[in-house]
């Protein structure tokens, strides 16, 4: 991710506390938060609000990466998955604390605060959601 | 509408091209194109290229091709939806005419792969940067999440996967300008080295260097140049959100569904009425995705489709009789333009061992990203 630390910063509510909004309109949950709703467009205008997700999901469907990209080297082979949260949204993460073998569809699972990566060894350190199973 | 037709088509051989430079290989599909079109100049251009700026750091490639290739000063433009800038590229130039604007219009695509970028965070960046890359996803990743839940839904097998790849490999054979022209087999396909489980090494698309391109013309002027015009009768272009996570389903494309719909809309066809497809198949899944998504096949029954050899050359829909993406080559940006190369040598009757018998209808299918955008044009012979 080589950027000026800002790039990462200005993400961090959403990174660090899954943080979303949710449409006045109809109700609709986002994350990452959107300034309108897709579904009320000019109705949703001014009416989105901040929305805290509770962190827990399902497994939707998952890959394990064997030849991932220079900054996830280190973790090969490793679990990503989309995960659909009890609110509605859904997401692509990491899926920890558990052996690859064992992901299945429909696994729940919730969040937790990990490093992501970094920016080599003098660089900044990137943090943000893993899930993992509820044991 | 005017209507539009192609009256000339050219690319390069498709693989690791050390000695040829991005503007090289452009100039070299440009100028195979013009010849075969027998133009005497074209009116404007087009040229489809995804990531220029980050394979060989050279962005503003629209005035450099018509530098290099002699046409300054006509508008050039460079045209940028990812892996399906060339079939976009194609789009602007059909509108141009359509609309009367222009005459003729070349429209190409170029990619440079190999000249040393990291070609994975390259096409990562036609995915979410903040939301999916940035966790660790790749391309094949994306691919193989889908082909996951293809596979839990759908029952397909990584067996139907494999012989997407082993099809493609077999039409490849057939063509002079394809990346690999050797056979591959089930076996070899299904124990390949795993990239993105389940997706194995030949499930995927090859790293390429390559450009192709296409001269389109005013369907009335076309006569004057060829005794082959071949029509576009349709186009069709949609959107979707840029993360996998967020569509409505993880398996079907919907900007596929949109985009055929405007194209066999346009055209006054239905899916039964095509004959031959060139579909985007970046991987094994993308090819059975794509056959459910345009109505060829019903939504799950993509991979017995395969199965059953309904997609083979001699099969009653044959698709990716260039070899594909798989085994053809993916330079992204040429890609979409080298679909309609195929096309408009099938229509013509000028395909050699891979010509497909009463070709008269040939679809083109062109994605960007996981999805994202995509493209479908609807070619017919005069």
């Amino acid at each position: 991710m080589k950027s000026n630390v800002a790039r990462f910063w200005r993400e961090i509510p959403q990174r660090y506390n899954l943080m979303g909004n949710k449409c006045g309109s109809c109700e609709r949950v986002f994350f990452p938060p959107r300034e309108a709703c897709p579904y009320c467009r000019r109705k949703s205008i001014g009416k989105m609000k901040d929305f805290k997700l509770n962190g827990k999901g399902i497994i939707v469907t998952y890959s394990i990466i064997h030849a991932g990209p220079e900054d996830f080297e280190e973790q090969i082979p490793y679990t990503i998955a989309i995960i659909k949260l009890d609110e509605g949204p859904q997401l692509t993460a990491q899926i920890v604390d558990c052996d690859i073998n064992d992901v299945k569809i429909g696994m729940k699972v919730e969040s937790t605060f990990r490093r992501i990566q970094e920016d080599g060894y003098i660089g900044a350190i990137y943090y943000g959601y893993k899930f993992k199973p509820v044991r | 509408m005017r209507e539009v037709a192609v009256i000339g088509c050219g690319m390069t051989k498709f693989g690791e091209l050390w000695a040829l430079s991005i503007r090289d290989i452009f100039v070299e599909a440009a100028l195979k194109a013009v010849d075969d079109a027998k133009v005497d100049h074209i009116d404007s251009m087009y040229v489809g290229s995804m990531t220029p700026g980050l394979f060989v750091g050279q962005e503003h490639i629209g005035a450099l091709m018509a530098d290099y290739l002699g046409t300054s000063p006509i508008p050039a433009v460079r045209v940028e939806s990812a892996c399906c800038s060339g079939g976009m590229a194609f789009r602007l130039g059909f509108f141009e005419i359509a609309s009367g604007h222009s005459d003729i219009v070349l429209a190409g695509g170029v990619e440079k792969m190999t000249d040393g970028a990291d070609v994975t965070y390259a096409l990562a960046a036609a995915a979410d940067q903040e939301y999916e890359v940035y966790n660790g996803i790749t391309f094949p990743g994306l691919y193989a999440m889908i082909a996951m839940k293809h596979m839990h839904d759908y029952g397909t097998t990584k067996e139907q996967l494999a012989q997407v790849a082993v099809k493609n490999h077999a039409n490849g054979t057939l063509n002079p300008y394809a990346q690999y022209q050797r056979e591959i087999t089930l076996e070899q396909a299904v124990n390949a080295a795993p990239v993105a489980y389940p997706l194995g090494l030949l499930d995927c698309s090859p790293v390429t260097d390559g450009a192709a391109s296409i001269v389109l013309c005013a369907a009335d002027k076309a006569k004057k140049y060829t005794d082959k015009p071949v029509k576009i009768i349709g186009s069709g272009q949609a959107s979707d959100t840029l993360a996998l996570h967020a569509r409505r389903d993880i398996c079907t494309l919907d900007s596929t569904v949109y985009a055929a719909k405007m194209a066999y809309k346009q055209a006054n066809i239905t899916p039964t009425d095509v004959d031959f497809a060139e579909v985007h198949d970046c991987f094994t899944i993308a090819e059975i995705c794509a056959i459910e998504d345009l109505g060829f096949v019903k939504k799950g029954e993509g991979g017995s489709a395969v199965e059953n050899k309904i997609t083979t050359l001699d099969g009653s829909l044959p698709v990716n009789t260039s070899g594909g993406l798989k085994s053809k080559g993916h330079p992204v940006g040429a890609t979409g333009v080298a679909q309609m190369v195929e096309i408009t040598q099938q229509l013509r009757g000028e395909a050699g061992k891979r010509q497909v018998k009463n070709a008269n209808i040939g679809l083109a299918h062109n994605v960007g990203g996981s999805g994202a955008t995509c493209v479908v044009h609807i070619l017919e012979a005069d």
